[in-house]
């Protein structure tokens, strides 16, 4: 497998705060690929820098383009959908409309696009019952699912998942997690994943990364760190 | 009885001078959730251009058209141009620019065509509407081209895939840019598309009020106070509040005797604080939620 | 806190005093800052002995619209609110003065103070309403408060004490000021040291008010409302009293602006006057008070920099040899006079983006840069 996504130096500052150091890393094609660590250690940072949200520097290549110094909204015409963490939603307008939203940059063939709709609602059945509703009236996990519905919509080469779990019952968050599963099963997307909760994201990634302080300390399968002595301590909990 | 009805129908009449100022306010409260106070002076310095069309020659069908065209185009402009800079400036910059296009469209249009007043003429022809005393064929004129600007508005927003960017782009920016629409674009549409309905309503209220440089600033308080009585969020909640400030303004002045009748502008104050006080969402408007 | 202390270290010297927490050392009696208010102070007391009449005359309007800058300066700068209306609050000190005067008999110098707290009370009870509203709403309450004021003005109900359109002419009887104690002083003159005594006055006490508890509220909520909240201060009362010490300096302001003038008229109270408050401010530096000097100079000088441009071309054509293909002078100056709106509003648009902490900003920027060249 060839690398998708390839970062190499990804230096990031908010002011005069510099929070990423020199980070290397690869996404693979098809694959997931999830990066660990505590709070404040740098992960959203860094899915925030893959879209120029934030000030970076660092050669970020995607698909063979170089897209350092590309603007959010050309990035995600190349095909990167960032789901964002608290989950970005329109929540003033309608279940249908955030959809619609996310094939934006796709060329507007309304055939396609309403047939994608009605894949997200195959995905995700509890949006379709709430699809003329505000958006901002749904609960937490909708919401969740109604962020990571829009950004299939853009049918991504990449997806940048940012905390899918946060603020989501335990229930919700497998029920979540199976979907994704699913979904890089079904259409072959690549994912990049942020996650506090380790041990559901080494589950569903095939490779991780573990940063701390801005920088990354240790990399390999899945499996390999999952069986790291510190990992185990400090991120697993047993 | 009969007077209150007579009052209410020729306050709907004047209030469409009001409602057309209103929508103007909400299209551009929709694009950058700011009151633009030079709004009035644009529409005004539209009106001179139509005016200047017109005088050399064109005829009204081709001037009107060709106003709000460049109106549309001048309005995109300023926001490429002024804004763009202090995108992140706080709310005071923002307002001190508001001021200094003010003075600069005032001072430009006594500059071009003299603070002497000139009369339009009304596209609609004068007279009576329909043998009414209360409506003339100017305002049912008026009337119905907000109406339709108002119908165009809704269907623009609802049905095409401009108007739900440019909505998401109002609603969360942050996100819109995450789903690849251009908000600085989108932002400058919506200043665009404001112009072109100040255009609008300049056009029509030309008629009524005479064309001169001061023309507006008592008509975009009107147009303010309609557009917070309807809602600021809402395109037809401010067209029946621009309604609803003609129909009181004429009932205080009838029923109020002179003081109402003096006190027209402070009628306007009056219910900006109320409303904004007791309901700031406005009659129709959506509740707005302050994000901490 | 921490914060109001953090801008402190920034700008040591100029900005001291607004932003001193209470708790830092006393600074020395010769500091930086005080020489310069010495100087300034000693610079105004002399304008007299080595001018005359109509610049004595400016000057004095100079100081009126500083203290008027002040007055919305503590509002903005130090309480983080907007008006758009501060000239009514102006208009409540003007008409105070003149009816106190002339249809109470009351001394004017007595009815200076009146009028501040007339002014207090109107900016009050405006203020409670208002308080609910965030930053562009009380824009928009304000632009339509400044509107409806002349109108206000005009009304027939209360023609018998403000004259209606025609205003009231002060001082009719004695054709100028009064000079008091018997001093044989020009009219002008007097009226120039008054003003300049009630501003100082009132610059003493407005430092005296940011430096202590209130003032430290009320920028707490200027910079946090909700931390500020949390801490136990009330927003209610602090931006009520607020915009009611704002109204009171900026009503004092009026009074004064009436004893100069000698005459009050509704049309002197426009929308037109309240921007040029606020635009005085903008250029003097939002939050710095020592900028009101500033402000109130750009505010007698700015709706007449038509001619002042027309004089700096007709100087540089003059001295290019190019005048002879200019139209003649006073076509010329009649050209800029009617484009002065452009020209001031260019003028605003430049200083948001070169200098949007107003010429205090500017000033804070050379010193600090001196400072670090010199150390």
């Amino acid at each position: 497998m060839s690398a998708l996504l390839k970062v190499e130096n990804l230096t990031a500052s908010y002011g005069e705060l510099q929070v990423l150091r020199d980070m290397s890393f690869e996404v693979e094609q098809g694959g997931v690929t999830t990066l660990l660590g505590a709070n404040g250690a740098g992960k959203t940072t860094t899915l925030r820098a893959i879209c120029g949200m934030v000030r970076r520097s660092g050669r970020i290549v995607l698909d063979g383009q170089d897209i350092s110094r590309r603007a959010t909204e050309d990035i995600v015409r190349l095909g990167v959908a960032h789901v964002p963490d608290g989950r970005g939603t329109f929540t003033t307008l309608t279940t249908e409309e955030n959809l619609h939203l996310g094939a934006m940059a796709r060329p507007n063939n309304k055939a396609e696009i309403e047939a994608d709709i009605q894949k997200c609602f195959e995905f995700f059945p509890r949006l379709k019952e709430r699809r003329n509703q505000q958006a901002g009236t749904l609960s937490g996990g909708e919401q969740q699912m109604l962020a990571i519905a829009r950004a299939l919509m853009l049918r991504p080469k990449l997806m940048l998942l940012d905390e899918p779990s946060f603020g989501l019952a335990p229930l919700i968050t497998r029920q979540i997690f199976d979907i994704l599963a699913d979904l890089t099963k079904e259409t072959g997307t690549s994912m990049l994943v942020v996650e506090q909760n380790a041990s559901l994201a080494l589950e569903l990634a095939d490779h991780a990364y573990l940063i701390e302080t801005g920088s990354i300390v240790m990399s390999g399968s899945s499996a390999a760190v999952r069986e790291d002595e510190s990992v185990r301590a400090s991120y697993l909990g047993y | 009885m009969e007077l209150f009805l007579q009052q209410v129908v020729s306050g709907i009449s004047t209030g469409a001078i009001y409602a057309c100022m209103a929508l103007a306010v909400v299209m551009i409260y929709q694009a950058i959730h700011h009151l633009n106070f030079a709004q009035g002076e644009m529409a005004m310095f539209s009106t001179y251009i139509a005016w200047q069309l017109m005088a050399w020659g064109l005829p009204w069908g081709l001037a009107l058209p060709l106003a709000v065209i460049l109106s549309f185009f001048g309005g995109f402009a300023i926001e490429r141009i002024v804004f763009k800079p202090i995108q992140n400036a706080p709310v005071l910059s923002h307002i001190v620019i508001f001021i200094a296009l003010f003075s600069i469209f005032n001072s430009l249009a006594g500059f071009i065509w003299d603070f002497t007043i000139k009369s339009v003429a009304s596209p609609f022809g004068e007279g009576p509407f329909m043998g009414s005393t209360l409506l003339g064929k100017h305002q049912a004129g008026m009337i119905a081209v907000t109406l339709v600007m108002l119908a165009m508005l809704w269907a623009f927003f609802q049905f095409t895939r401009v108007g739900l960017a440019m909505r998401a782009a109002a609603a969360n920016p942050e996100s819109a840019r995450l789903v690849g629409i251009r908000v600085e674009t989108m932002t400058a549409l919506g200043w665009g598309m404001a112009s072109a309905i100040g255009a609008v309503a300049g056009i029509l209220i030309a008629p009524v009020v005479f064309l001169e440089p001061n023309m507006m600033l008592s008509i975009l308080l009107y147009g303010f106070a309609g557009a917070v009585l309807g809602g600021l969020t809402n395109p037809l909640g401010a067209v029946v509040g621009g309604f609803l400030v003609g129909i009181i303004e004429n009932l205080a002045g009838t029923y109020l005797g002179d003081v109402g009748a003096e006190l027209k502008l402070s009628i306007a104050l009056a219910l900006i604080i109320v409303v904004l006080v007791m309901k700031p969402e406005g009659l129709f408007g959506r509740k707005i939620v302050q994000r901490v | 806190m921490t914060d109001i202390a953090h801008t402190d270290h920034r700008n040591p010297g100029l900005t001291a005093p607004a932003y001193r927490p209470a708790d830092a050392p006393r600074r020395r009696l010769l500091s930086g800052g005080n020489i310069v208010t010495l100087l300034v102070l000693a610079l105004l007391i002399s304008i007299p002995i080595y001018s005359k009449g109509f610049f004595v005359f400016q000057m004095t309007q100079m100081l009126v619209y500083a203290i008027a800058v002040l007055g919305l300066n503590l509002l903005t700068g130090i309480n983080g609110q907007f008006s758009l209306g501060h000239s009514a609050f102006y208009a409540i000190g003007a008409y105070t003065c003149a009816i106190l005067v002339e249809l109470g008999g009351v001394n004017y110098m007595l009815t200076i103070p009146i009028a501040g707290i007339v002014a207090f009370g109107f900016g009050f009870l405006f203020a409670f309403p208002a308080l609910r509203l965030e930053g562009l709403y009380l824009a928009l309450a304000t632009f339509a408060l400044a509107v409806a004021t002349p109108q206000l003005l005009k009304l027939h109900a209360i023609e018998q004490w403000t004259g209606g359109v025609q205003g009231i002419v002060m001082f009719q009887d004695t054709f100028d000021v009064p000079v008091p104690f018997g001093l044989d002083m020009d009219p002008g003159v007097w009226t120039f040291y008054l003003t300049l005594f009630v501003f100082a006055v009132v610059y003493v006490l407005a430092m005296a008010l940011v430096k202590s508890r209130t003032g430290r509220a009320m920028m707490a909520i200027r910079d946090n409302p909700i931390a500020a909240r949390s801490m136990g201060i009330s927003l209610p009362y602090y931006k009520a009293t607020a915009f009611g010490v704002s109204a009171l300096v900026t009503g004092i302001a009026g009074a004064l602006n009436a004893i100069v003038i000698k005459f009050v008229a509704p049309d002197s109270f426009t929308f037109f006057f309240a921007i040029l408050i606020l635009v005085g401010m903008v250029i003097g530096g939002v939050g710095w008070l020592q900028g009101c000097l500033i402000g109130g100079l750009a505010m007698l000088y700015l709706p007449n920099i038509a001619e002042i441009f027309d004089n700096v071309v007709l100087w540089f054509a003059g001295l290019f040899g190019f005048a002879d293909l200019l139209p003649s002078g006073n076509a010329l100056q009649q050209q800029f006079i009617r484009l002065s709106g452009v020209i001031y509003g260019v003028i605003l648009v430049l200083f948001i983006y070169v200098a949007p902490s107003g010429a205090g900003g500017l000033i804070r920027a050379i010193v600090s840069r001196v400072k670090r060249l010199t150390s």
